[in-house]
Protein backbone atom coordinates (compact mmCIF):
# COMPACT_ATOMS: atom_id res chain seq x y z
CA UNK A 1 0.00 0.00 0.00
CA UNK A 2 1.29 3.25 -1.05
CA UNK A 3 1.37 6.23 1.79
CA UNK A 4 -0.56 8.10 -0.37
CA UNK A 5 -3.11 6.11 -0.28
CA UNK A 6 -2.20 5.19 3.43
CA UNK A 7 -2.69 8.85 4.34
CA UNK A 8 -6.24 8.59 2.43
CA UNK A 9 -7.27 5.97 4.73
CA UNK A 10 -6.16 7.48 7.87
CA UNK A 11 -7.85 10.95 6.63
CA UNK A 12 -11.34 9.24 5.74
CA UNK A 13 -11.16 6.70 9.22
CA UNK A 14 -10.10 9.47 11.61
CA UNK A 15 -12.94 11.21 11.13
CA UNK A 16 -15.75 9.20 11.45
CA UNK A 17 -16.92 8.57 15.19
CA UNK A 18 -16.04 4.46 14.85
CA UNK A 19 -12.41 4.64 15.08
CA UNK A 20 -12.17 6.43 18.33
CA UNK A 21 -14.92 4.15 19.62
CA UNK A 22 -13.18 0.86 18.89
CA UNK A 23 -9.71 2.71 20.07
CA UNK A 24 -11.42 3.39 23.45
CA UNK A 25 -12.69 0.01 23.92
CA UNK A 26 -9.75 -1.60 22.88
CA UNK A 27 -7.51 1.07 25.29
CA UNK A 28 -9.64 -0.21 27.83
CA UNK A 29 -9.27 -4.02 27.56
CA UNK A 30 -5.42 -3.45 27.44
CA UNK A 31 -5.23 -1.21 30.57
CA UNK A 32 -7.63 -4.17 31.68
CA UNK A 33 -4.98 -6.74 31.06
CA UNK A 34 -2.15 -4.30 32.49
CA UNK A 35 -4.31 -4.29 35.68
CA UNK A 36 -4.44 -7.92 35.95
CA UNK A 37 -0.96 -8.23 35.18
CA UNK A 38 0.32 -6.23 37.86
CA UNK A 39 -1.76 -8.00 40.20
CA UNK A 40 -4.79 -5.29 41.09
CA UNK A 41 -2.09 -2.43 42.33
CA UNK A 42 -4.04 0.33 42.57
CA UNK A 43 -1.44 2.52 40.90
CA UNK A 44 -2.29 0.70 37.58
CA UNK A 45 -5.81 1.72 37.57
CA UNK A 46 -7.37 1.09 34.52
CA UNK A 47 -8.89 4.49 33.82
CA UNK A 48 -5.57 6.04 34.89
CA UNK A 49 -3.84 3.87 32.28
CA UNK A 50 -6.66 4.59 29.44
CA UNK A 51 -6.18 8.10 29.28
CA UNK A 52 -3.11 8.49 29.60
CA UNK A 53 -2.84 6.23 26.38
CA UNK A 54 -5.83 7.89 24.63
CA UNK A 55 -4.44 11.42 25.69
CA UNK A 56 -0.87 10.39 24.03
CA UNK A 57 -2.82 8.93 20.82
CA UNK A 58 -4.77 12.35 20.24
CA UNK A 59 -2.00 14.63 20.96
CA UNK A 60 0.69 12.44 18.76
CA UNK A 61 -2.23 12.35 16.18
CA UNK A 62 -3.45 15.88 16.25
CA UNK A 63 -7.20 14.76 16.92
CA UNK A 64 -8.90 17.33 18.41
CA UNK A 65 -11.32 16.14 21.51
CA UNK A 66 -14.30 16.64 20.51
CA UNK A 67 -13.12 14.78 17.52
CA UNK A 68 -12.52 12.23 20.10
CA UNK A 69 -15.64 12.89 21.91
CA UNK A 70 -17.76 12.00 18.55
CA UNK A 71 -17.00 8.61 18.49
CA UNK A 72 -16.39 8.01 22.81
CA UNK A 73 -19.76 9.94 23.70
CA UNK A 74 -21.69 6.19 22.92
CA UNK A 75 -19.57 5.05 26.06
CA UNK A 76 -20.43 8.15 27.73
CA UNK A 77 -23.58 7.83 27.29
CA UNK A 78 -23.74 4.53 29.12
CA UNK A 79 -22.84 6.72 32.70
CA UNK A 80 -26.86 7.64 32.60
CA UNK A 81 -28.38 3.82 32.62
CA UNK A 82 -25.09 2.31 35.06
CA UNK A 83 -26.09 5.38 37.91
CA UNK A 84 -29.61 3.96 37.63
CA UNK A 85 -28.46 0.50 38.13
CA UNK A 86 -26.90 1.29 41.29
CA UNK A 87 -29.86 0.68 43.09
CA UNK A 88 -29.66 -2.56 42.17
CA UNK A 89 -26.56 -3.13 44.81
CA UNK A 90 -27.82 -0.64 47.13
CA UNK A 91 -31.59 -2.37 47.41
CA UNK A 92 -29.37 -5.62 48.23
CA UNK A 93 -27.67 -4.13 50.87
CA UNK A 94 -31.04 -2.66 52.29
CA UNK A 95 -31.58 -4.93 55.00
CA UNK A 96 -27.99 -4.23 56.72
CA UNK A 97 -28.40 -0.47 55.90
CA UNK A 98 -31.95 -0.37 57.97
CA UNK A 99 -30.44 -2.52 61.09
CA UNK A 100 -27.14 -0.29 61.62
CA UNK A 101 -29.04 2.77 59.95
CA UNK A 102 -28.72 5.59 63.15
CA UNK A 103 -24.86 5.67 62.87
CA UNK A 104 -24.60 4.85 59.36
CA UNK A 105 -26.42 8.18 58.35
CA UNK A 106 -24.95 10.16 60.84
CA UNK A 107 -20.95 8.82 59.87
CA UNK A 108 -22.77 9.75 55.96
CA UNK A 109 -23.89 13.24 57.16
CA UNK A 110 -20.63 14.04 58.92
CA UNK A 111 -17.84 12.32 56.53
CA UNK A 112 -19.81 13.99 53.20
CA UNK A 113 -19.72 17.47 54.65
CA UNK A 114 -16.02 17.36 55.62
CA UNK A 115 -14.79 15.75 52.41
CA UNK A 116 -16.77 17.70 50.07
CA UNK A 117 -17.11 21.28 51.71
CA UNK A 118 -13.26 21.05 52.93
CA UNK A 119 -12.07 20.62 49.48
CA UNK A 120 -13.97 23.68 48.25
CA UNK A 121 -12.62 25.67 51.22
CA UNK A 122 -9.04 24.52 51.06
CA UNK A 123 -9.06 25.24 47.33
CA UNK A 124 -10.35 28.89 47.81
CA UNK A 125 -8.42 29.56 50.31
CA UNK A 126 -4.99 28.57 48.75
CA UNK A 127 -6.71 30.65 45.61
CA UNK A 128 -7.87 28.54 43.13
CA UNK A 129 -10.24 30.09 40.49
CA UNK A 130 -14.27 29.31 40.61
CA UNK A 131 -14.11 26.31 38.32
CA UNK A 132 -12.01 24.56 39.78
CA UNK A 133 -12.93 25.02 43.31
CA UNK A 134 -16.41 24.18 42.14
CA UNK A 135 -14.90 21.12 40.33
CA UNK A 136 -13.59 19.59 43.41
CA UNK A 137 -16.28 19.69 45.94
CA UNK A 138 -18.10 16.67 44.62
CA UNK A 139 -15.00 14.79 44.04
CA UNK A 140 -15.40 11.91 46.63
CA UNK A 141 -18.38 10.81 44.85
CA UNK A 142 -18.95 8.15 42.18
CA UNK A 143 -18.61 10.29 38.42
CA UNK A 144 -21.66 10.18 36.89
CA UNK A 145 -23.04 11.77 40.20
CA UNK A 146 -19.97 14.06 40.29
CA UNK A 147 -19.87 15.24 37.11
CA UNK A 148 -23.71 16.21 37.24
CA UNK A 149 -23.43 18.00 40.17
CA UNK A 150 -20.24 20.01 38.89
CA UNK A 151 -21.84 20.92 36.00
CA UNK A 152 -24.97 22.22 37.89
CA UNK A 153 -23.19 24.35 39.97
CA UNK A 154 -21.01 25.99 37.40
CA UNK A 155 -17.81 23.52 37.08
CA UNK A 156 -16.38 21.65 34.53
CA UNK A 157 -17.30 17.84 34.25
CA UNK A 158 -14.13 16.39 32.50
CA UNK A 159 -11.96 18.15 35.16
CA UNK A 160 -14.44 16.75 37.71
CA UNK A 161 -13.96 13.12 36.35
CA UNK A 162 -10.11 14.11 36.47
CA UNK A 163 -10.54 14.98 40.66
CA UNK A 164 -12.81 12.00 40.99
CA UNK A 165 -10.28 9.69 39.44
CA UNK A 166 -7.23 11.07 41.71
CA UNK A 167 -8.95 10.74 44.76
CA UNK A 168 -9.98 7.31 44.56
CA UNK A 169 -6.61 6.38 43.57
CA UNK A 170 -5.37 8.10 46.51
CA UNK A 171 -7.88 6.89 49.06
CA UNK A 172 -7.82 3.25 47.32
CA UNK A 173 -3.50 3.73 48.31
CA UNK A 174 -3.53 4.96 51.85
CA UNK A 175 -7.24 4.64 53.25
CA UNK A 176 -6.60 1.43 55.78
CA UNK A 177 -3.50 2.57 56.45
CA UNK A 178 -4.42 6.65 57.79
CA UNK A 179 -7.59 4.70 59.45
CA UNK A 180 -5.52 1.99 61.67
CA UNK A 181 -3.08 4.63 62.63
CA UNK A 182 -6.13 6.21 63.93
CA UNK A 183 -6.99 3.39 65.89
CA UNK A 184 -9.98 2.68 63.41
CA UNK A 185 -9.92 -1.16 62.83
CA UNK A 186 -13.12 -2.65 62.51
CA UNK A 187 -14.18 -3.57 58.67
CA UNK A 188 -17.56 -1.51 58.69
CA UNK A 189 -15.88 2.04 59.52
CA UNK A 190 -12.88 0.85 56.90
CA UNK A 191 -14.86 0.26 54.60
CA UNK A 192 -17.70 2.50 54.83
CA UNK A 193 -15.06 5.29 54.89
CA UNK A 194 -13.42 4.35 51.77
CA UNK A 195 -16.63 4.00 49.70
CA UNK A 196 -17.59 7.06 51.02
CA UNK A 197 -14.22 9.36 50.45
CA UNK A 198 -13.10 7.45 47.33
CA UNK A 199 -16.29 5.88 45.89
CA UNK A 200 -15.88 3.05 43.26
CA UNK A 201 -12.31 2.70 43.29
CA UNK A 202 -12.00 3.17 46.89
CA UNK A 203 -14.92 0.22 46.93
CA UNK A 204 -12.82 -1.99 45.10
CA UNK A 205 -9.35 -1.89 47.93
CA UNK A 206 -12.26 -2.58 50.55
CA UNK A 207 -13.37 -5.82 48.36
CA UNK A 208 -9.48 -6.75 48.29
CA UNK A 209 -9.50 -6.32 53.03
CA UNK A 210 -12.81 -8.70 53.16
CA UNK A 211 -16.09 -9.45 51.59
CA UNK A 212 -18.13 -7.29 54.93
CA UNK A 213 -15.20 -3.95 54.32
CA UNK A 214 -16.62 -4.01 50.72
CA UNK A 215 -20.13 -4.15 51.20
CA UNK A 216 -20.14 -1.40 53.92
CA UNK A 217 -18.29 0.35 51.05
CA UNK A 218 -20.61 -0.07 48.23
CA UNK A 219 -23.19 1.08 50.33
CA UNK A 220 -21.29 4.31 51.66
CA UNK A 221 -20.44 4.77 47.55
CA UNK A 222 -24.51 4.98 47.10
CA UNK A 223 -25.76 6.48 49.87
CA UNK A 224 -22.79 9.26 49.48
CA UNK A 225 -23.44 9.94 45.63
CA UNK A 226 -27.10 10.50 46.68
CA UNK A 227 -26.32 12.63 49.68
CA UNK A 228 -24.18 14.59 48.02
CA UNK A 229 -26.78 15.31 44.79
CA UNK A 230 -29.00 16.48 47.25
CA UNK A 231 -27.43 18.45 49.30
CA UNK A 232 -24.22 20.22 47.91
CA UNK A 233 -26.34 22.43 45.19
CA UNK A 234 -27.63 24.10 48.20
CA UNK A 235 -24.64 24.48 50.37
CA UNK A 236 -22.13 25.45 48.11
CA UNK A 237 -24.00 28.81 46.69
CA UNK A 238 -24.02 29.11 51.16
CA UNK A 239 -20.22 28.57 51.17
CA UNK A 240 -19.37 30.19 48.54
CA UNK A 241 -19.84 33.83 49.82
CA UNK A 242 -17.85 33.27 53.12
CA UNK A 243 -14.64 32.27 50.93
CA UNK A 244 -14.30 35.54 49.54
CA UNK B 1 -30.72 -7.87 28.69
CA UNK B 2 -32.58 -5.62 25.94
CA UNK B 3 -35.85 -5.56 28.35
CA UNK B 4 -33.48 -4.71 31.42
CA UNK B 5 -31.68 -1.93 29.47
CA UNK B 6 -34.60 -0.51 28.29
CA UNK B 7 -36.37 -0.75 32.26
CA UNK B 8 -32.69 1.03 33.16
CA UNK B 9 -33.44 3.68 30.37
CA UNK B 10 -36.72 4.32 31.42
CA UNK B 11 -36.39 4.99 34.60
CA UNK B 12 -33.49 7.44 33.90
CA UNK B 13 -36.25 9.30 31.47
CA UNK B 14 -38.49 9.39 34.59
CA UNK B 15 -35.60 10.83 36.33
CA UNK B 16 -35.02 13.41 33.65
CA UNK B 17 -38.61 14.32 33.44
CA UNK B 18 -39.15 14.49 37.16
CA UNK B 19 -35.62 17.00 37.19
CA UNK B 20 -37.24 19.50 34.27
CA UNK B 21 -40.64 19.56 35.82
CA UNK B 22 -39.64 20.59 39.57
CA UNK B 23 -36.57 22.16 39.26
CA UNK B 24 -35.02 19.76 40.63
CA UNK B 25 -30.92 20.16 41.41
CA UNK B 26 -30.45 16.40 41.54
CA UNK B 27 -28.74 14.61 38.02
CA UNK B 28 -31.58 13.21 36.51
CA UNK B 29 -29.82 9.15 36.73
CA UNK B 30 -29.77 9.81 40.18
CA UNK B 31 -33.10 10.49 40.09
CA UNK B 32 -34.23 7.51 38.04
CA UNK B 33 -31.76 5.19 41.09
CA UNK B 34 -34.25 6.62 43.78
CA UNK B 35 -36.98 5.58 41.66
CA UNK B 36 -35.67 2.18 40.59
CA UNK B 37 -34.69 1.58 44.49
CA UNK B 38 -38.17 2.18 45.51
CA UNK B 39 -39.63 0.15 42.23
CA UNK B 40 -37.25 -2.60 43.76
CA UNK B 41 -38.51 -2.66 47.09
CA UNK B 42 -42.03 -2.74 45.86
CA UNK B 43 -41.33 -5.85 43.80
CA UNK B 44 -39.50 -7.07 46.33
CA UNK B 45 -35.64 -7.21 44.40
CA UNK B 46 -35.04 -7.40 40.29
CA UNK B 47 -35.19 -9.66 38.10
CA UNK B 48 -32.79 -12.08 37.09
CA UNK B 49 -31.61 -10.31 33.91
CA UNK B 50 -31.51 -6.81 35.40
CA UNK B 51 -29.26 -8.16 38.16
CA UNK B 52 -27.13 -9.43 35.68
CA UNK B 53 -27.14 -6.20 33.12
CA UNK B 54 -26.33 -4.13 36.00
CA UNK B 55 -23.82 -5.94 37.40
CA UNK B 56 -22.10 -5.91 33.58
CA UNK B 57 -22.48 -1.93 33.51
CA UNK B 58 -21.13 -1.98 37.04
CA UNK B 59 -18.52 -3.63 36.64
CA UNK B 60 -16.94 -1.67 33.28
CA UNK B 61 -17.83 1.43 35.35
CA UNK B 62 -13.94 2.28 34.73
CA UNK B 63 -14.50 2.21 31.20
CA UNK B 64 -17.67 5.07 31.41
CA UNK B 65 -15.12 7.51 32.85
CA UNK B 66 -12.39 7.01 29.44
CA UNK B 67 -14.34 9.40 27.63
CA UNK B 68 -14.31 12.47 30.11
CA UNK B 69 -11.29 11.40 32.08
CA UNK B 70 -9.61 11.93 28.32
CA UNK B 71 -11.29 15.37 28.41
CA UNK B 72 -7.93 16.51 31.00
CA UNK B 73 -6.02 17.30 27.68
CA UNK B 74 -8.41 19.91 27.66
CA UNK B 75 -7.68 20.97 31.08
CA UNK B 76 -3.62 20.56 30.77
CA UNK B 77 -2.74 24.54 31.44
CA UNK B 78 -5.65 25.24 34.10
CA UNK B 79 -3.92 21.94 36.15
CA UNK B 80 -0.29 23.17 35.44
CA UNK B 81 -1.31 26.31 36.60
CA UNK B 82 -3.50 25.72 40.11
CA UNK B 83 -1.64 22.50 40.49
CA UNK B 84 -0.46 23.42 44.05
CA UNK B 85 -3.91 24.14 45.26
CA UNK B 86 -5.72 21.72 43.70
CA UNK B 87 -3.08 18.89 45.27
CA UNK B 88 -3.36 20.01 48.60
CA UNK B 89 -7.32 20.60 48.20
CA UNK B 90 -7.51 16.77 47.03
CA UNK B 91 -5.42 14.87 49.39
CA UNK B 92 -6.61 16.93 52.72
CA UNK B 93 -9.99 16.98 52.03
CA UNK B 94 -9.77 13.28 51.19
CA UNK B 95 -7.91 12.35 54.41
CA UNK B 96 -10.27 14.78 56.42
CA UNK B 97 -13.11 12.89 55.08
CA UNK B 98 -11.46 9.08 55.91
CA UNK B 99 -11.08 10.52 59.62
CA UNK B 100 -14.55 12.30 59.58
CA UNK B 101 -16.37 8.87 58.53
CA UNK B 102 -14.14 6.13 60.15
CA UNK B 103 -14.09 7.71 63.42
CA UNK B 104 -17.89 8.72 63.96
CA UNK B 105 -18.70 5.09 62.79
CA UNK B 106 -16.20 3.28 64.86
CA UNK B 107 -17.53 5.72 68.09
CA UNK B 108 -20.47 5.71 67.85
CA UNK B 109 -20.91 1.51 66.93
CA UNK B 110 -18.37 0.99 69.62
CA UNK B 111 -20.78 2.62 72.37
CA UNK B 112 -23.16 0.78 71.03
CA UNK B 113 -21.58 -2.47 71.33
CA UNK B 114 -20.69 -1.47 74.83
CA UNK B 115 -24.47 -0.72 75.87
CA UNK B 116 -25.31 -4.15 74.56
CA UNK B 117 -22.93 -6.16 76.67
CA UNK B 118 -24.03 -4.12 79.80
Amino acid sequence: MSPESMTEIWVYLSAQPLLWLTLTLAVYLLALALHRKAKGHPVVNPVLVSVSILVVLLLVTGTPYQRYFDGAQFVHFLLGPTTVALAVPLHAQLKRLLAMGGPLLIALVVGSLTAGLSAYAIGALLGASTPTVISLAPKSVTTPIAMGVAERLGGLASLTAVFVILTGIFGAIFADGILRRLGVKDDASIGFALGLASHGIGTARAFQLSEQTGAFAALAMGLNGLFTAITLPWLLPLLAPLLK
Amino acid sequence: MIAAFALLLAFQLAGEALRVALHLPVPGPVIGMGLLLVYLIARRGPSESLRTTSGTLLQNLSLMFIPAGTGVMLHGARLFDEAGPILVALVASTVLGLAATGLTLHFLTRKRKQEASR
